[in-house]
């Protein structure tokens, strides 16, 4: 390193340092602080754990992340290799009907559930038809589930496909050609070698649906996901210390999940919102 | 190639997830402009009157967002392209505890960032009622985006390499930075700067603890009509946010497929 070019890369980095530390780093700390001043001081923390229903967001919250990452890694890791390895018309019209939605707000997401599985939506209307019974389930934790469902897939198939892309066809010919299965070609060729794309992106959807309040603030109140319950008690009961609490409770969750995912990919897992 | 029943069954699978997808943006579409849902677009037809009463209540919200998002991008560029050329020539332990650093706020849910810096800046003079409270989330929320986008363009055309030809041609820093960083560094600034505006132009998780009633932007007034106006209403509101977005949207990958070409990662 050249002298001076200590000086000339502290300079390009201090306004986004200043930034960052004004405007992330002190307020997270002071977070940190408001959750111990409450009437319970540091124990809040310890409180907020023991709290079965704080303790049951929690668990509803984690299961809910989990499930949806499972499916979209399910449903994006198929269609992703499929379009990959097909050559077809109408792919590239398919590709961009799946990723169009890429970035679509939590809360336009669950207005869209809404459309598809509301009072007025249209399975409610076919199944109206149909049976005479109208089904409705997007005021619940199934219409949470397909809306986290939602914005989750359009980001996972571009990086399944992405990943697919590199992985070379002729493995997979070989394979077969040595009288693989369908099902061995699947378990000891493609998931080996999508493993790290499909790590980061299940990591980032699994980060998405901790967070994602947009979608739950749609669809219904009564749905007690983390972020709904801290949005009450900071808006509704003014519990500002416990909303603190929690609020460094999600963060520290979903950062750490983020993080062991990264190590285990050695550095694939990009960030996404 | 022969297409067995296996390629079928593929195709009719991802048929049915674009469908799942594309079905209910068309269903909110046409909602949008239905003169009565309940009664069905064929039976009640078709108007634009619903556009007209989103226009006349929410206007200001459009507006808003228009300006946090063009004021975000202005920032995020002044903040980050400084750190992606840093990064780019000192890649090492240090470079990758500031990347860590940066993409953060992102890995944070919005709601626990947005209450902080409540915490932190809310009671400080009038900044809390101002609408650069919200800049600064989205500013926070889309850095890491600009950084990791430029970062990963400038890298793949190996800027390192350029600059020292330029600097052994007698070029001085700031001459090197605007003819030889960032002309080579286009492709990643522009596919940064889309992602920067659509991301600002949809945040509602941050920004829905941030906002007050004279700051209200697009997404919280798209909150705002799904919980009290009629379907019509928030659908028409919707096909208004869409109009902004979709394009937006599409030049966002194509240019990060033309920034992919040259980024190695």
């Amino acid at each position: 390193m050249r002298r001076g070019d200590s000086v000339a890369l502290a300079a390009l980095l201090a306004p986004a340092g200043a930034f960052l530390g004004a405007f992330f780093l002190l307020p997270l700390v002071l977070m940190l602080r408001t959750g111990a001043s409450g009437p319970d001081g540091i124990a809040t923390y310890a409180a907020i754990l023991s709290d079965p229903r704080y303790l049951a967001s929690l668990g509803q919250t984690l299961a809910l992340a989990a499930t949806v990452t499972a499916a979209t890694l399910v449903v994006s890791g198929v269609a992703g290799v499929f379009l990959s390895r097909h050559r077809f018309r109408g792919r590239r019209l398919l590709v961009a009907m799946l990723t169009l939605p890429l970035a679509f707000p939590g809360v336009v997401v669950g207005f869209l559930v809404i459309m598809l599985a509301g009072r007025q939506g249209l399975i409610g209307q076919v199944t109206m038809a149909l049976t005479g019974d109208r089904l409705v389930f997007a005021y619940s934790m199934a219409g949470l589930f397909v809306g986290y469902l939602y914005f989750s897939i359009p980001r996972t198939v571009l990086t399944v496909m992405a990943a697919a892309e590199t992985l070379d066809p002729a493995l997979e010919e070989a394979a077969r050609s040595c009288g693989a299965s369908g099902w061995q070609v699947l378990r000891d060729v493609l998931i080996p070698g999508l493993a790290p794309a499909l790590l980061a992106a299940g990591a980032i959807c699994f980060a998405t649906a901790m967070g994602a309040f947009g979608t739950a603030f749609t669809l219904a109140t009564e749905i007690a996901v983390l972020p709904m319950v801290i949005y009450a008690e900071f808006t509704v009961s003014a519990n500002i210390a416990v909303a603190a609490a929690l609020s460094f409770l999600l963060g520290a969750v979903t950062w750490a999940v983020l993080a062991a995912a990264r190590t285990a990919a050695g550095g694939a897992v990009a960030a996404a919102g | 190639m022969r297409r067995g029943p296996g390629f079928w069954a593929g195709l009719l699978f991802v048929a049915l997830v674009a469908a799942f997808l594309i079905v209910p943006v068309i269903l909110s579409v046409l909602a949008g402009v239905t003169v009565s849902y309940q009664r069905g677009i064929l039976a009640s037809g078709v108007t634009f009157a619903w556009v007209g009463r989103v226009l006349d209540l929410y206007a200001h919200t459009i507006w808003l967002s228009v300006k946090i998002a063009l004021a975000t991008l202005a920032a995020t560029l002044v903040l980050g392209i400084p750190v992606a050329y840093a990064l780019a020539r000192h890649q090492g332990r240090f470079a990758r505890l500031v990347e860590e650093a940066l993409v953060m706020p992102v890995a944070i849910p919005g709601i626990a960032t947005g209450l902080a810096l409540i915490l932190a800046w809310g009671a400080v003079g009038n900044f809390r009622l101002h609408w650069t409270f919200i800049l600064v989330g989205h500013v926070l929320f889309t850095l890491p985006f600009m950084v990791r986008s430029v970062l990963a363009v400038m890298l793949g055309v190996g800027l390192p390499l350029l600059e020292e030809g330029a600097r052994s041609l007698g070029a001085g820093f700031l001459w090197r930075f605007a003819t030889v960083v960032i002309p080579n560094a286009r492709p990643g600034i522009v596919s940064g700067s889309l992602m920067v505006v659509t991301l600002s132009l949809g945040e509602f998780n941050m920004t829905l603890l941030l906002h007050t009633p004279f700051t209200m932007t697009l997404p919280v007034g798209l909150a705002d009509s799904y919980a009290s106006m009629r379907l019509e209403i928030g659908s028409a509101y919707t096909l208004v946010f869409l109009v902004l977005i979709v394009p937006l949207l599409v030049a966002l990958q194509a240019a990060a497929d033309r920034a992919a070409g040259i980024g190695r990662r």
